[in-house]
């Protein structure tokens, strides 16, 4: 397996995705398939899948506390320590969750190695990059104002975060006070930094040579099916228009558990529809579980405190040891020869055995 | 035993992996070297490892049980059921390629295998095949592969090249932590009888004379009474220590390493006069030949001798009674101590909570395993004025210090030793901040690689370290690498007498007993190496 062919095959698969609703709605006009049955079943296995997973790892205990420290730990009180990268307590690991969550404090610290070794001899660095931070942090973050605008089509009234999250993000049209807008029609900023990210994370998978050689198939295709539902999306947004009010009343029929599919949405809808199903139904079961699994890892979410609080390890067993009863039997003479003190004299018996071998 | 290359051939090192042959295809050559010699029978089976026989590495048959295949699957599942860390680790890579550069054998050998998230995916690919329904059914699409005999070769080659040093888990943006992953793996190859001679043959000595390097009872005596006559022509005091000794306030524990080879001897040498000087003070302590281990090459084997080797700790505090635990300079001995030995053989009620005798400190954050670090114990020490410091008598030194991976990142004591080092001599210098803390590079020889057979990967894998004190050494002249671990000092003088040879090795404690002054002793010409202290060096040698 190399690049290409997991390129293809990701490719391959994610153009199959656009084509099977297409053909389906187009030609079959499967709508109601497409639009109500596909969606439903996605949205089961999205949630089942989720709970079943977390469940499962759950059902493992952590045996040990192993936070991974990255800062002074709590000693004295004249040392400064580090309450939040080397937490001692729950409050420190919840500001430790937080800013790895929501702020990607570890992938910050990222730096890239420069190893040259020419004529001035060897020179390693460690240099500065933030260019993954950002990119992954604007991917994410767009991706969650995207969804929250996607509200607007879901619930009716339209609620008034979601208004104010359209104003905030349209601003490159409107203009956000005092700034005027740039006067581009009907843009929102997310889109386009939601496009340009993912564009970002895949030409770095490809053109970064050890980046190209970790890819599998698995990490090219939800970057391709996520490129392919902006694209849906931006072009049902701005350029085959679709009915809106229709599609309102499918979504909303689906949250209310009363679907309809009204006459009149364009085939566009149904891929865009098919995609982010088949996205959601995949979540479960892939790399993207990242997103419950970071909460539950061992090395972020534990405080450093095993000096002082006990941790139980549940299935902790007895073990064989090497007491110091077979320990000193093993070297009792030589011990009491040089004067170190034993548990038990040497017997009597032993006493004669050693002195008729003499 | 391979040649290692010259320093300007090894570290002429490309780090860009083939463009179209993927890993899955490149089978493992198990290089002269890189590789430890195999475990011999005698030592598994002094402590029952499973499949005890003659073996080589680099033999095509490696004596394999005849089921070993179940063997694995049953432990692989045995162990997802136990360990979240190991289940999660298995699930949520997204190869975002963040830990990739930050191993140090990935940067000194280019080798792509060596990039943690690989190293990672050798044993998650298997993973994906045997227990996840999308690897049974896409295979390698999936990134999922069965596992064979030369597959589980790959496993073994790449798990002895990996120092368990957790750089690679800081930089992860959901922790993962491949050292954890290798901690497991190494478990699965020891169902197999498939560790290292120089992991199986400590951990056999430790089991059976409690330590490594299987110095017995009489012998560690004789030895530690060798230092003291050493101090005794140094300072013209004799200090003897107290052994096994029933009744005494402190159990003191310390790697056997120091015992054995310098310049950790030094070291030894240091605890010994902090010990003595502190006798008329009120510090009661005893050393121990029983629990005459600090370290614990059973956390490279698996969790279970790790906690048969570290129960002797407790076992010992409880036969002499003491009220605590006093613990040497060591890294991994200090994972171990601080985040599983309460876990594995605690909790040790017959102790009371750490608090110094000398200047009444209490450890408050040794309070539930009663065994505080001689550096705490030391700064606290001096930061109460109770020691008499003479800075100058380590003016020879521009010292740098290296942070031990396990203390930096798995505990946190950074400030501690600077604070001791700062006072004990006046040059000290720190390398660049991404080399140092919680950033820290590896020795190139932890986790039981500290072997002579594989030197050419110790040289590769400290080459990070090495070049970071090339930096300083070339900027500020230093000429002293500090660190507070006995693998470290064990392994830190054959990586610099190959990258910086300028550069010696020492242990803090060695420093603290050069600038201690005594009350009554003769005025010291040398340090405990016997060189001359400076501004004596036109003294005789008395
Ligand atoms: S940094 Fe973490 S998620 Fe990224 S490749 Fe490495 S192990 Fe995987
Ligand atoms: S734990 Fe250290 S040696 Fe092992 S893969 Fe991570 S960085 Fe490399």
């Amino acid at each position: 397996m190399n690049f290409v062919l997991s390129i293809l095959f990701s490719g391959f698969a994610v153009v199959l995705v656009v084509l099977i609703p297409w053909v389906g709605v187009w030609a079959f006009d499967l709508r109601f398939f497409f639009g109500v049955i596909v969606p439903y079943l996605a949205m089961a296995t999205f949630f089942i899948g989720i709970v079943v997973r977390v469940i499962d790892w759950g059902r493992s205990p952590v045996p040990f506390r192993i936070p991974t420290t990255a800062g002074q730990e709590w000693s004295f009180p004249w040392i400064k320590r580090n309450p939040i990268d080397n937490p001692k307590g729950t409050g420190g690991v919840i500001v430790r969750m937080i800013f790895e969550v929501l702020l990607f404090r570890s992938l910050f610290r990222n730096t890239s190695l420069e190893y040259r070794n020419a004529d001035g001899g060897l020179r390693v660095n460690y240099e500065w990059e933030k260019w993954l931070w950002l990119a992954a942090l604007v991917f994410h973050w767009s991706f969650l104002v995207i969804f929250l605008r996607h509200f607007r089509f879901f619930l009716e009234p339209v609620p008034a975060f979601v208004t104010l999250l359209e104003n905030l993000d349209g601003f490159l049209q409107m203009g956000v006070l005092p700034l005027n807008g740039l006067g581009i029609p009907d843009v929102y900023i997310t889109d386009l930094l939601l496009l340009a990210a993912v564009t970002y994370l895949f030409l770095r998978r490809l053109y970064l040579p050890q980046m190209r050689y970790i890819s599998l198939p698995a990490d090219y295709f939800p970057l391709f099916l996520i490129l392919a539902l902006g694209l849906s999306g931006v072009l049902m947004r701005y350029f085959i228009r679709v009915d809106i009010t229709a599609v309102k009343e499918l979504a909303i029929g689906l949250f209310k558990f009363s679907p309809k599919v009204p006459e009149g949405i364009g085939v566009i809808f149904y891929i865009h529809l098919f995609i982010i199903s088949v996205l959601i139904a995949y979540f479960p079961f892939s790399k993207l579980m990242h997103f419950a699994g970071v909460f539950l890892s061992p090395t972020r979410n534990l405080s450093n405190n095993n000096r002082y609080v006990r941790h139980v390890n549940p299935w902790n067993y007895p073990v064989a040891t090497h007491t110091y009863e077979e320990y000193e039997d093993e070297f009792r003479e030589h011990m009491i020869e040089v004067g170190l003190p034993v548990e038990k004299g040497i017997e009597p018996e032993a006493k004669a055995e050693e002195a008729e071998k003499e | 035993m391979a040649d290692t290359p010259k320093p300007d051939e090894l570290s002429k090192v490309d780090h860009t992996p083939p463009l179209f042959k993927g890993w899955m295809d490149t089978p493992v050559e198990i290089k002269p070297g890189i590789y430890c010699y195999g475990s011999k029978p005698k030592d598994l089976k002094y402590v029952d490892f499973p499949n005890p026989r003659d073996w080589s590495p680099v033999d095509d048959d490696w004596k394999l049980p005849e089921n070993w295949e179940e063997i694995v699957h049953e432990g692989f599942k045995d162990r997802l059921d136990r360990f979240r860390s190991v289940k999660l680790f298995m699930d949520i890579c997204v190869r975002c390629g963040a830990c990739a550069d930050k191993c140090h054998f990935f940067i000194g050998s280019g080798d792509p295998k060596n990039m943690p998230v690989l190293r990672a995916e050798l044993i998650r690919s298997v993973y994906r095949k045997k227990f996840t329904t999308g690897g049974k059914l896409l295979g390698r699409f999936a990134g999922a592969r069965e596992l064979d005999e030369d597959v589980l070769k790959e496993w073994w080659y790449y798990l002895y090249q990996c120092t368990e040093c957790r750089r690679c888990s800081l930089f992860c943006p959901y922790g993962i932590d491949t050292a954890e992953i290798t901690i497991f793996g190494r478990e699965l190859t020891n169902l197999l009888g498939l560790n290292t001679d120089w992991v199986a043959a400590p951990v056999a000595n430790c089991y059976r004379t409690g330590n490594h390097l299987g110095i017995q009872p009489h012998a560690y005596k004789d030895m530690l009474e060798f230092f003291t006559d050493e101090i005794e022509d140094i300072t013209g005091l004799r200090m003897d220590p107290d052994y096994n000794r029933k009744g005494a306030e402190i159990l003191f524990i310390t790697p056997s390493g120091d015992v054995f080879a310098d310049p950790g001897t030094f070291t030894c040498m240091g605890y010994l006069m902090l010990f003595y000087y502190l006798k008329s003070l009120g510090l009661d302590i005893t050393w121990s030949t029983y629990a005459s281990e600090g370290g614990n090459f059973g956390f490279f084997t698996s969790h279970e001798m790790a906690k048969r080797l570290n129960a002797k700790m407790y076992a010992e505090a409880e036969r002499l009674g003491v009220k605590w635990i006093l613990g040497g300079e060591c890294g991994h001995m200090w994972r171990v101590i601080n985040q599983y030995m309460d876990t594995f053989n605690g909790p040790p009620d017959f102790l009371e909570e750490p608090v110094s005798p000398i200047t009444g400190t209490k450890f408050e954050n040794a309070k539930a395993t009663k065994m505080t670090h001689i550096i705490e114990f030391t700064a606290d020490l001096i930061r109460n004025n109770k020691l008499k410091l003479e800075p100058s008598r380590n003016d020879n030194l521009k010292v740098t210090f290296h942070d031990s991976c396990n203390p930096a990142r798995g505990m946190g004591i950074l400030e501690e030793p600077r604070y001791v080092i700062k006072n004990v001599c006046n040059n000290f210098y720190e390398m660049p901040p991404s080399t140092i803390r919680e950033q820290t590079f590896c020795c190139g020889g932890g986790a039981g690689l500290n072997a002579g057979e594989d030197m050419e990967l110790r040289m590769r894998g400290g080459l990070p370290r090495a070049n970071a004190v090339k930096y300083v050494h070339e900027k500020y002249g230093v000429n002293m690498l500090a660190c507070i671990c006995a693998i470290d000092r064990a392994v830190f003088p054959d990586l610099m007498q190959y990258w910086v040879p300028e550069v010696e090795v020492t242990g803090v404690h060695e420093m603290v007993a050069n600038a201690l002054v005594f009350d009554g002793e003769k005025e010291r010409t040398t340090n405990l190496r016997g060189e001359p202290l400076p501004g004596m060096e036109d003294e005789e040698d008395v």
